[in-house]
């Protein structure tokens, strides 16, 4: 069978990432350092290990509701409400989702008709480019720019913005870049939606990781909330990427919407890891705190130490991920880090794998433990040493 | 600065270096304050936490349960300190409740220990009673859990 002729054009025409090639050198090798993976290397806390335990003792494998269990989508509203003054009615603006992915591809299908433009603004994670074109929809890149932080500019906005724009994407925090938008980035961008009818997926799951100020959400600002789609979830501010829990919250004629194509594909999220999220919920903003701390402690010594090697690194104020310069190399970013791999065994991962705008840096994920990060810095130093000394030999 | 003081308890073995960038303050500052905190006696010492079952060392700790008669001075420091100079004590706490110190000893046999109780610290005076339990697993210390690390599946995905 000719399964070119077969498969969807849409999905054939979707590239696979080419950081499979680093990942299959990095699983080959013995005593490799990754900061590769964005994920963290904490295990879930265990009172919400527990919690998904016990209800698996009493007997609560079911499914649950479409959207989610009451007293989950409950305990979310308020712990939007608590954390970052959202206010979300958990009957029917809140969808309980298997992880923030599958929020971000409903969202992208529920609002999308054939030909609609979807500002994506990259580097950003490699997700709402390919989803958006599954749904129909054309993504138009914005590149961000390291001088401004990789902060989305009203100015960019403007000039993306057409009669055909249906969505903004808007992924703060940031990965790969660790950049976030302040709520005075925020009210900029918001002066140029206000009065049109582009609606906002706001991709908020690194939003409890930020340091030194507190995560603001488009859905706060004034006029905002209508137009915004929040996606969230619990793999990032509790160490819960295994357990596929993620959550979407909007207006309700978009929750309903979600929640009926959501019921079609999926039925209900897993109920281990809903009754997990609940105890998440309840007894889980220590956690966040202890984690964030730990991360910031070691996203302060990895970003003083890549300057002192000689890597420009601008200050990451969200997520867990340093995105440096690497063009002082004169190498490309795949270069960069596929030599670095094999000569100095630490995976790091190539800027343009994040789209355009991510050539010549390089992202680096620091939840990883305080030795790997020290000894990645030592052999990163060795690295850059040695590649200077080759290049000064051959000019 | 009471920062170093947790990363320290947390990982002692981080250079002054990660301390410094951890706790957001210059490598100098860091260590000044840790040779002031050392001086000072609140940072005591720097000990690995070892799981010897694991190489096979042969050695028995046991938990004693001690009452005593306080003196008229010192109250139970007196006896405590004549209790904890014995090298074999590893830690020692006065206690709340229905005994007065709990001293952990560790030996290389049973019959270490127990000849400890019987020949020196019972006989101590002011000692009124003890009751000596073994140690039979250890499971955790100082937040550390006595298990070899799982293997772990080396398989990526790029997030």
């Amino acid at each position: 069978m000719n399964y070119d002729q077969i498969l969807n054009d849409k999905i054939q025409g979707i590239k696979p990432s080419g950081i499979r090639k680093f990942f299959d050198i990095l699983e080959e090798m013995t005593d490799a350092i990754s900061l590769g993976i964005g994920e963290p290397d904490f295990v879930t806390p265990w009172h919400i290990r527990d919690a998904g335990i016990y209800s698996l003792e009493r007997g609560h494998t079911k499914y649950t509701s479409n959207a989610g269990m009451l007293q989950l989508r409950r305990e979310i509203s308020s712990y939007l409400n608590r954390r970052f003054d959202l206010h979300y009615d958990y009957n029917g603006q809140i969808l309980v989702t298997v992880g923030g992915s599958e929020a971000i591809d409903l969202a992208m299908r529920v609002l999308i008709n054939p030909g609609d433009e979807v500002i994506v603004p990259v580097p950003s994670f490699v997700c709402y480019g390919p989803l958006a074109e599954m749904a129909g929809g054309v993504p138009v890149y914005v590149e961000l720019k390291a001088e401004n932080e990789f902060r989305l500019t009203p100015e960019q906005l403007k000039a993306a913005i057409t009669p055909k724009t249906k969505i903004l994407v808007l992924p703060f925090p940031s990965n790969p870049t660790g950049g976030i938008m302040e709520r005075r980035d925020l009210e900029a961008i918001a002066d140029v939606l206000r009065g049109t009818d582009i609606m906002v997926i706001s991709d908020e799951i690194y939003a409890e990781l930020t340091y030194g100020q507190r995560h603001v959400s488009m859905a706060n600002l004034t006029d905002m909330y209508e137009r915004t789609v929040v996606v969230n979830g619990f793999s990032k501010s509790h160490a819960m990427t295994g357990w596929r829990m993620g959550y979407v919250c909007a207006p309700k004629p978009i929750i309903g919407a979600m929640t009926k194509l959501h019921q079609f594909g999926i039925m209900s999220a897993p109920t281990t890891s809903q009754y997990a999220a609940v105890e998440a919920m309840r007894n889980g903003d220590k956690d966040i705190e202890h984690m964030r701390e730990e991360y910031d402690r070691r996203r302060r010594y990895l970003v003083e130490n890549l300057n002192r090697i000689g890597l420009e690194c601008f200050e990451p104020k969200g997520a867990f991920y340093v995105f440096p310069c690497i063009k002082s190399t004169g190498l490309s970013s795949e270069e960069f880090c596929e030599r670095f791999l094999k000569e100095e065994k630490v995976a790091v991962i190539p800027g343009n794998a994040f789209g355009p705008g991510g050539e010549g840096f390089v992202r680096a994920c620091y939840a990883a433990s305080m030795k790997d990060i020290a000894e990645a810095i030592s052999r990163m130093d060795n690295f850059l040493t040695n590649l200077r000394r080759k290049q000064g030999r051959e000019s | 600065m009471e920062k170093l003081l947790e990363l320290l308890e947390q990982d002692c073995s981080m250079s002054v270096a990660q301390l410094a960038a951890a706790a957001g303050v210059s490598q100098a500052e860091a260590e000044q304050a840790i040779r002031n905190y050392e001086e000072e006696r609140v940072i005591l010492g720097y000990k690995a936490i070892i799981d010897w079952d694991r190489v096979r060392k042969e050695t028995v700790t046991a938990l004693i349960e001690v009452n005593v008669v306080p003196q008229s001075i010192d109250g139970f420091d007196r006896i405590a300190e004549r209790i904890y100079q014995y090298d074999e004590v590893e830690s020692m706490y006065l206690m709340s409740g229905s005994f007065d110190l709990t001293v952990i000893i560790s030996g290389r046999t049973l019959r270490e220990v127990a000849q400890f109780v019987s020949e020196r610290l019972a006989p101590i005076q002011g000692v009124t009673g003890t009751a000596t339990h073994f140690i039979l697993k250890k499971y955790k210390e100082k937040h550390l859990v006595f298990r070899p690390q799982d293997p772990e599946e080396r398989e990526y995905i790029f997030v």
